[in-house]
């Protein structure tokens, strides 16, 4: 390869680097100081570019100067920046207090909202927003033409970075941030004005992400899908520089930009796992990421989230659980076809939330990608009957089996790390197991996925099926329950609370936490197997990212501090999106108003409300 | 219903009822009365809108349209009942699902996604009731997983991709470069390619391929992988987001100077229209160029849908027309609801459509509605095509031997 080509593919990837760490910068502050992983940071890249391609062609018609494209670039970071300010006036200051994940959950509500709500200003065509004047042309470099734009751009990283150090080292509100970024508590103790410093952060992280977009738009056009595209990518990048440091986000940034640049040349078909391969190399190698710190609160006695104190059932208890069952079981007599179908498909999420929450509730284990072991479970289930045409008997026993391997050789890695490191290193792990799905067609039949899953002949009645799913769903959740309940349960709880302490008295906690992760990953997997017989057939969104947060999302809304919470909130999540999708396009909005809604009205989830309404009667 | 009676007097105004009158021949006049035949379409009305919305707005045109002409089966009317398919085959499943067993719907069409047509295609199947697939490209859903109940209306991935190659016949350029978004479509569109394209050029050798993520495409990146090979030409098969940046890229850097380049979908005014002036010229590409159109039936339809959209329409528009006619004319035939009766019928079908005579070959379960063949070209600040010409689907379908075998051994 000639030096010329080397040069200018390098360029390529540093501007690419530049526009990622702009936005990869804000979410780091925003997380540093507010510990909030903030979905809706994509949705704020998006409104930038939205804005850009609005403001600037009407700044443009005035005067093609390239100030005044930049004054629209400004002013449109400005206004997401003022966006950024509403919410966190409106939603995420009214629930700092309840449990973090649950702010995960509201902001992921924000981000279904503001897709909609762009489809519905700026309607459903891309934008090509205009190129920057003056800055047109090709510029040549040892004879290769590169764009102006781009070298442009390669500067706006650095300058963005040098102007955050100065931010943060010569300005009160930036010795704040990084105090309130070091140990948040203690700012508060010391009476800095918490609500102002968190206002003016998620200024200035919603300014970053609306200036990454805006600066896009002579390269890319604004379209509705360009959130999703870019919050993985840039939780990468936050992730591998250490959260909550912004020189990690550029040493990060300027990692991915290289390895895409070349990569593309060297392994043209998987640049789509790529980052994730590195993000699970660098977390095995550094568990905080290349500049993180370990959490200062890491070693303090904090009250933890989740199951506290797992009380057996009371009588009432007993008798919803009893009526939820028989519920169940006499539903084939009286309800239509369409009925049966939706409570099947409740069963089965209800297993996968209630496997969930055996981790995040009672172990702490936090994870990002639990529909990884969902959807293997399903792949090994569907494969095994399409591909060696065994019958559903073994194809349902080979998905726990499935689900379980897998988590067992994920989780040995994923236990060594805690917090939102071990979190992003489940996600980084399922959107492998995604790629993978994705593109190994011959086997997996890619993105196509693989259809003809269907129930022996015996069990291929709704009836008999709704009948099948429960008998497995029910016994495996009580199965875990029973585990929950046991010294196994307890010694998790106990390493859940204190990793030292729990170390001190004895507990192998990493083996514990082990096994904990595999055994939710095997309920899971029967839960993603019994899921493909009802459907029919598998393909890579029963591993998407979507997927995952569909199970927190139902896992939160039942409660992660009570057992059976999860439940009630994989039958609410399930029935509100059944009941929202059909009445118009707009659904996504609705549910996400739902959503955020759940939050406000129930921060403990529905369980949760549920044994506050028991303890004061 | 105020809304609905005005529109329908636009419509009406505007020639709708032209089109209606030639459609149904001498079929008795007047608004149809009897029961209604309702369908269930669902399609990714959310996540695709700027495609999946001009194709229900068509669809809802061309059903009042026939309705107010007598409706189908001697009287009753058409109803869709339109359905988000969520983007997902689990989502769209139990939409089908629904459609089926609470909506009544005699029979489902629609979706877009690959993934998500295959699926409902395989629930058709399995509930024996019709699938008419409108949308999906794949060419697994009337080749390798076809089956009894599945319908295609649209020319496949393979139909399409021929279509350009042949349309490259007498050229010389050897050297080519394939870009293609990383998942089915751009995957089996790469694979045909190489499989015609020697049919056209002889010697032709393959030097670059990149496959970027679907709406991820990093532009510099993969740009200066395509010009670091030298090619003389290109087949891209970029669309939306992607290609324009691509474009973009391309232009700045001089990747399209002095190259052949064949584009799949880029003359389709939904992927076209946001190019604006960075549309590039010369390109031979599969598209939609609606207003070069000489055709008295769908000048009548462009008529109309301007008239009541207030918009141009799109390839959307004009698939959901072509649909509704087809499925109009099944019913007619089959005079019945019944799926096998439906199934019988539909088999070497042949329709009256606004693109001209469509027949469902009955081997495969594919329509032979073709698409236009043409060159961009800029006109003030907007990409059109030139040169264009509607090349039939019959032309290009998939060589009977291989349907058979394909089929065989689904």
């Amino acid at each position: 390869m000639e030096p010329g080509f080397l040069v200018v593919q390098a360029l390529s990837g540093l501007a690419s680097a530049s526009s990622l760490f702009v936005i990869a910068s804000g979410l780091t502050l925003v997380f540093g100081v507010t510990r909030i992983v903030n979905f809706a940071h994509g949705s704020f890249y998006m409104l930038g570019a939205y804005m850009a391609v609005t403001i600037v062609p009407w700044l443009l018609e005035f005067d093609r100067s390239p100030w005044l494209f930049f004054i629209g670039v400004l002013a449109s970071a400005a206004v997401v920046g003022l966006l950024g300010v509403a919410m966190e006036l409106l939603l995420l200051r009214r629930i700092y207090k309840v449990p973090e994940l649950f702010q995960l959950l509201a902001t992921f509500g924000v981000v279904l909202m503001v897709q909609d709500a762009v489809l519905k200003i700026w309607g459903p065509v891309d934008i090509a927003g205009p190129r920057a004047p003056g800055l047109r042309h090709g510029v040549y470099i040892l004879d290769q033409r590169f764009p102006a734009y781009e070298l442009f751009l390669i500067f706006v990283g650095p300058v963005v970075l040098g102007l955050l150090w100065l931010l943060m080292h010569r300005t009160r509100f930036g010795i704040l941030i990084r105090a309130a970024t070091r140990d948040r508590e203690m700012v508060g103790a010391l009476g800095v004005n918490q609500a102002l410093l968190f206002t003016g952060t998620l200024f200035l992280g919603a300014f970053l992400a609306g200036l990454g977009g805006a600066l896009q738009i002579p390269r890319v056009s604004a379209s509705g899908q360009m959130d999703i595209s870019i919050i993985t990518e840039v939780f990468v990048v936050t992730v591998i520089g250490g959260m909550g440091s912004v020189t990690g986000a550029f040493l990060a940034a300027l990692l991915i930009g290289q390895l895409q640049a070349f990569g593309v040349l060297i392994f043209p078909k998987i640049t789509l796992v790529l980052v994730f391969l590195l993000m699970a190399a660098v977390l095995v190698v550094k568990p905080w990421g290349l500049l993180g710190r370990p959490e200062a609160a890491a070693g303090r006695a904090a009250l933890p989230e989740g199951i506290l104190h797992p009380a057996p059932f009371d009588h009432v208890g007993r008798l919803i659980a009893l009526l939820a069952v028989a519920a169940v079981l006499v539903l084939p007599l009286f309800g239509d076809a369409y009925v049966m179908k939706v409570v099947t498909e409740v069963l089965v999420f209800a297993l996968a939330a209630f496997s969930l929450n055996f981790l995040v509730g009672n172990g702490g284990i936090v994870s990002f990608g639990h529909a990884a072991y969902f959807g293997l479970g399903a792949y090994a289930a569907g494969l095994l009957v399409t591909r060696l045409g065994l019958p559903m008997e073994p194809a349902l026993l080979a998905a726990p089996i499935a689900g379980g391997a897998f988590a067992a050789l994920f989780g040995f890695f994923v236990v060594r790390l805690s917090g939102i490191y071990l979190a992003m290193l489940t996600l980084a792990f399922a959107q492998i197991a995604y790629a993978v799905c994705f593109q190994w067609v011959e086997v997996t039949g890619g993105d196509n996925g693989v259809v003809g899953v269907w129930p022996s002949a015996w069990a291929s009645s709704r009836h008999v099926y709704l009948y099948l799913v429960a008998a497995c769903s029910i016994g495996a959740i009580l199965a875990l329950r029973h585990v929950l309940y046991a010294p196994f349960g307890a010694t998790l709880r106990a390493a859940r609370d204190s990793e030292q302490r729990a170390d001190a008295i004895g507990v192998d906690v990493r083996t514990h936490r082990w096994l904990g992760f595999t055994l939710a990953g095997a309920a899971a997997g029967l839960a993603g197997g019994l899921y493909a017989f009802s459907k029919g057939s598998i393909d890579p969104t029963l591993l998407s990212i979507p997927m995952s947060v569909d199970f927190l999302a139902m896992i939160l809304l039942g409660g992660i501090q009570t057992v059976m919470g999860p439940l009630l909130g994989a039958a609410a999540f399930h029935a509100i999106k059944d009941a929202v999708m059909p009445l118009t396009d707009y659904w996504r909005f609705l549910l996400g108003a739902a959503i955020i809604a759940l939050v406000l009205i129930f921060p403990r989830g529905l369980g949760g409300a549920y044994a506050a309404l028991r303890a004061r009667a | 219903m105020t809304d609905l009676t005005i529109t329908r007097r636009a419509a009406l105004a505007a020639g709708g009822g032209l089109a209606a009158a030639s459609l149904v021949g001498l079929r008795a006049q007047g608004q149809a009365t009897g029961a209604p035949i309702r369908i269930g379409e669902l399609n990714s009305y959310s996540r695709m809108a700027a495609f999946s919305v001009p194709y229900r707005n068509a669809m809802q045109l061309a059903a009042d349209t026939i309705n107010r002409a007598g409706g189908v089966m001697g009287g009753r009317p058409l109803e869709f009942v339109f359905r988000d398919d969520g983007s997902a085959p689990g989502d769209a499943a139990r939409v089908a699902e629904d459609l089926l067993t609470r909506e009544n719907c005699a029979f489902l069409a629609g979706t877009f996604l690959s993934n998500v047509g295959l699926a409902v295609a395989d629930l058709a199947n399995q509930r024996r009731k019709l699938f008419v697939a409108t949308e999906p490209l794949t060419d697994a859903i009337t080749m390798a997983q076809g089956n009894r109940y599945t319908f295609r209306i649209r020319p496949s991935t393979y139909m399409q991709t021929r279509m350009l190659v042949e349309a490259a016949r007498g050229k010389t350029q050897k050297r080519w470069a394939i870009v293609a978004p990383n998942y089915e479509y751009g995957q089996s569109a790469a694979a045909n390619f190489k499989r015609l394209i020697g049919n056209s050029i002889p010697g032709v050798e393959i030097v670059a391929e990149q496959y970027p993520a679907l709406g991820r495409v990093d532009a510099g990146a993969t740009v200066g992988a395509l010009l670091q090979a030298r090619p003389d030409a290109i087949f891209n098969v970029l669309f939306g987001p992607d290609l324009t940046a691509f474009v973009r890229e391309g232009n700045t850097r001089g990747l399209f100077e002095r190259r052949f380049v064949l584009s799949l979908l880029t003359g389709e005014p939904e992927y076209m229209l946001p190019l604006g002036d960075e549309c590039p010229e010369g390109w031979i590409v599969t598209g939609y160029p609606w207003e070069q159109v000489e055709n008295a039936q769908h000048k009548a339809y462009v008529d109309a849908y301007r008239a009541r959209f207030n918009d141009t329409p799109r390839k959307g528009s004009l698939l959901g027309y072509v649909t509704v006619q087809v499925i109009a004319n099944l019913l007619n035939k089959a005079n019945s609801t019944d799926s096998e009766a439906l199934v019988e019928a539909f088999k070497d079908l042949r329709s009256d459509t606004v693109v001209g005579p469509v027949t469902m070959r009955g081997l495969d379960q594919q329509s032979t509605m073709g698409t236009w063949v043409g060159e961009t070209v800029l006109r003030g600040r907007a990409g059109t095509m030139r040169n264009s010409r509607y090349v039939d689907g019959a032309e290009v379908m998939f060589p009977e031997e291989e349907v058979r075998a394909a089929r065989r051994s689904a």
